[in-house]
């Protein structure tokens, strides 16, 4: 035994290989809860006797449309970052990374403005209920995604923080696109099943 | 491998302290969660004797009916998410690195995070005894419309502590599934296959993955719960278009599986403890190593059988009916596998064997009980009455809770290097297996004659049964002190424990009792054949006879 494994002080630090795994795992976790608000929202829909609240005939389209296409190209050009990253180019890197970070912020923008014109607030029934729990708890996992994208760009500019390994980058990433997939489904979901 | 270094020289003894601050050492933490664990089993025990106290005479004399909703609330609350679950993530804590060879957890960090979290949603719990209202007083599952009634008015009420602490209680035990799956995935010791894993791994596997899959959905469901409470949302509001319904699908799509998640492990138990007292090797480790995840996939989807009164469809009640009685199939595969274990064995009736024994004899009756209640008629039947408060407590105290005490007894030595007593342990097995009974028998009958449950006064004709379980529940109260006396004297002062006292097969009693801080370091040793082979004299490991040479000679020099 080499004590020089541990620190003597007793704590134990995770060894990095361990983390994509882990991610991995918890985002399939998380897949669930978003599983169970759109079976929620399909079981109210289906079953609703006034979907719609008075006054509201529908849910407008095309602004949302523009936002998923931003929003989903967002995930090729951090796909791109990640491709420039394992070149070793670091300033393609960045920029493509600040740019998908740009179009994140984009979006969190289109649907902020998206609400303010809504005439349906949370209260109204159980369509603007889940309407609202739906983009905003996705609009949170966007924030969630911009933050630690921005975490990792920090990261990148420590001299040879990512020599061993992009499990942070790999991980970010891969949250990204989920962040999209999911976004796709609402999509279908809110705005074309209408 | 070298077996130079190994074991280590023993070193100064760590401190208490660190059982009381942020350590990242899975064996700490093992211990801070049992410990905490068994505090809040206290206080549920308390509020238990309090509702057996209530129920021994018809009248409500004891406590005030609205007090009396709001403890059966809160020990159900308590006893789940604050006293079995954290005991399991304990013991998981404890034996998943030491069987897998493993020198700690993957994330030692979220480990000591996801531990810390249960003190602080126990304290949110608590805290709710203390605001306008009391405690949530809607059962342990909170459906609508009952739970979002608030009447009290306040933003702060019992319920709303109640659905945030169920839903902080879900992350911790996120964090500890992530941790529990990478660590056996990703950390296993060199020549330790899938299939040469201990069952008690392959069972905490199977019920940390239920963990995964089910948590989330309560969670979303306890999210909507929570905004229809406060912020006047009608997801489950049927004045507002919302379906009640709905909730009861996301609470039971996973407090079913949570069952299991409480089960499994205590069959990993079983399977790791019959062999050893039986001096047999496991009889079809693979079927039962692989029925675990039968279990899994079957539990998944067998939810709605807590709901055939609920207005459900008649084609779903057949479907969950005809799902939930296959699960008697892999339950069956295990039950049959201990008994051919124990068959023909050479028996050893220590302290965890008896609660082994007893345990498996409890279950096996929950079982029958369970095929029972997943017959649609008889279920609807004796919906809401005593006899599924009997089932229930028939697998939560009869099996799974005998089977964390059997645990307990068998691993005390290698984790706290000292021997618990027998007589005491013994004394308490009995005090625990007629309590039981003596408890939760008699709620079957009274089911059957009609009794519901969550009510404080009853017909007299109920009450020769009602004191026969209320002296049980008061004997089981009893059976916590001969334990309690057991541990602490063991601990302190009890003979000291070789690193095999009981002659196991396992890499975990291949190291000191106590094991030191990152167990194996960097020999781990290389696992050459199957867990359990007792009697066969087969190896475990590579140089197995050296590492138990040298740990003798380090006992010797003790």
């Amino acid at each position: 035994m080499t004590a020089t494994t541990l620190p003597q002080d007793g704590q134990h630090e995770a060894h990095p290989k361990h983390n994509l795994t882990g991610f991995i795992i918890f985002l399939c976790s998380e897949s669930v809860i978003f599983l169970a608000f759109f079976s929620g929202y399909a079981l109210l829909k289906t079953s609703a006797l006034n979907w719609l609240p008075a006054g509201v005939d529908g849910l407008e389209w095309r602004m949302p449309l523009v936002n998923t296409v931003v929003l989903v190209s967002s995930s090729g050009t951090i796909a791109l970052a990640e491709h420039f990253k394992s070149r070793e180019k670091m300033a393609l890197f960045r920029g493509f990374w600040i740019l998908s970070m740009a179009m994140g912020a984009y979006f969190l923008y289109g649907q902020a403005v998206e609400w303010s014109g809504l005439k349906f607030g949370l209260t109204s029934g159980t369509f603007g209920g889940t309407f609202f729990l739906l983009t905003g708890f996705h609009g949170l996992h966007v924030a969630t995604g911009i933050l630690l994208m921005g975490l990792m760009l920090i990261k990148s500019f420590i001299p040879g923080n990512y020599s061993g390994g992009e499990q942070g980058l790999q991980a970010t990433s891969l949250f990204w696109h989920f962040v999209d997939v999911i976004w796709i489904i609402l999509f279908l979901l809110i705005y074309v099943w209408q | 491998m070298t077996i130079t270094t190994f074991p280590p020289e023993p070193k100064p003894e760590p401190g208490w302290s660190r059982y009381f601050g942020f350590c990242t050492d899975a064996k700490v933490i093992g211990i801070q969660y049992i410990v905490t664990a068994f505090f809040f089993f206290l206080i549920g025990g308390l509020l238990a004797m309090v509702i057996r106290g209530e129920l021994i005479t018809p009248a409500s004399d004891l406590v005030d009916r609205a007090v009396y909703n709001g403890i059966y609330t809160m020990h159900g609350t308590i006893m789940l998410f604050l006293f079995i679950f954290p005991v399991l993530n304990g013991l998981n804590n404890l034996l998943i690195p030491t069987m897998i060879g493993a020198p700690d957890m993957a994330f030692p960090r979220l480990n000591a995070v996801a531990f810390w979290l249960v003190p602080i949603f126990g304290s949110l719990l608590m805290a709710s005894f203390l605001v306008p209202g009391g405690p949530a007083y809607s059962g342990w599952w909170s459906y609508p419309p009952v739970s979002i009634q608030n009447p009290v008015g306040h933003l702060l009420n019992g319920q709303g502590l109640w659905i945030t602490a169920v839903a902080l209680s879900g992350v911790s035990s996120i964090m500890g599934a992530i941790n529990f799956v990478t660590t056996i995935l990703r950390m296993r010791a060199p020549g330790m296959s899938i299939t040469r894993m201990p069952v008690y791994c392959w069972t905490a596997l199977a019920a940390q993955s239920l963990q995964l899959i089910g948590l989330p959905a309560l969670t979303g469901g306890a999210i909507m719960l929570l905004m229809d409470l406060s912020f006047g949302t009608s997801f489950y509001r049927p004045e507002g278009g919302g379906d009640p319904v709905l909730y009861q699908h996301f609470f039971w799509f996973y407090s079913h599986p949570a069952v299991y998640v409480i089960i499994l492990p205590v069959f990993g138990v079983f399977s790791e403890l019959f062999p050893v007292y039986s001096r047999k090797p496991l009889f079809g480790y693979l079927y039962v190593a692989l029925a675990s995840f039968i279990i899994v996939g079957l539990g998944l989807i067998v939810w709605v059988h807590h709901m055939f009164p609920s207005g459900v469809a008649q084609w779903m009640r057949n479907l969950f009916m005809v799902t939930t009685m296959l699960i008697a199939v892999p339950t069956g595969v295990k039950v049959f596998a201990w008994l051919g274990t124990i068959w023909g064995g050479k028996l050893r009736l220590t302290t965890p064997m008896l609660f082994c024994l007893g345990g498996l004899f409890n279950f096996v009756f929950a079982g029958i009980t369970g095929i029972m209640l997943a017959t649609v008629p008889v279920d609807i039947h004796v919906s809401n009455t005593y006899f599924v408060v009997g089932h229930f407590h028939y697998v939560i105290y009869g099996a799974a809770v005998m089977g964390i005490f059997a645990a307990i007894y068998h691993w005390f030595p290698k984790f706290t290097g000292r021997m618990p007593y027998e007589g005491l342990g013994k004394l308490h097995c009995l005090l625990t297996f007629v309590g039981a009974n003596m408890n939760f028998l008699p709620m079957h009958p009274l089911g059957l004659m009609g009794m519901p449950r969550r009510v404080s006064s009853y017909d007299p004709e109920f009450t020769f049964w009602n004191v026969v379980a209320s002296l049980g529940a008061f004997l089981l109260g009893v059976s916590i002190i001969p334990f309690l006396l057991n541990m602490v004297s063991s601990w302190i002062r009890g003979p000291k424990a070789t690193h095999n006292p009981w002659n196991a097969i396992g890499l975990e009693w291949l190291l000191p009792s106590p094991p030191p801080e990152d167990n194996f370091g960097e020999e781990v040793p290389t696992v050459i054949s199957r867990p359990y082979g007792y009697g066969t004299g087969e190896p475990l490991v590579e140089h197995q006879v050296e590492i138990e040479r040298r740990l003798e000679l380090l006992e010797a020099s003790a």
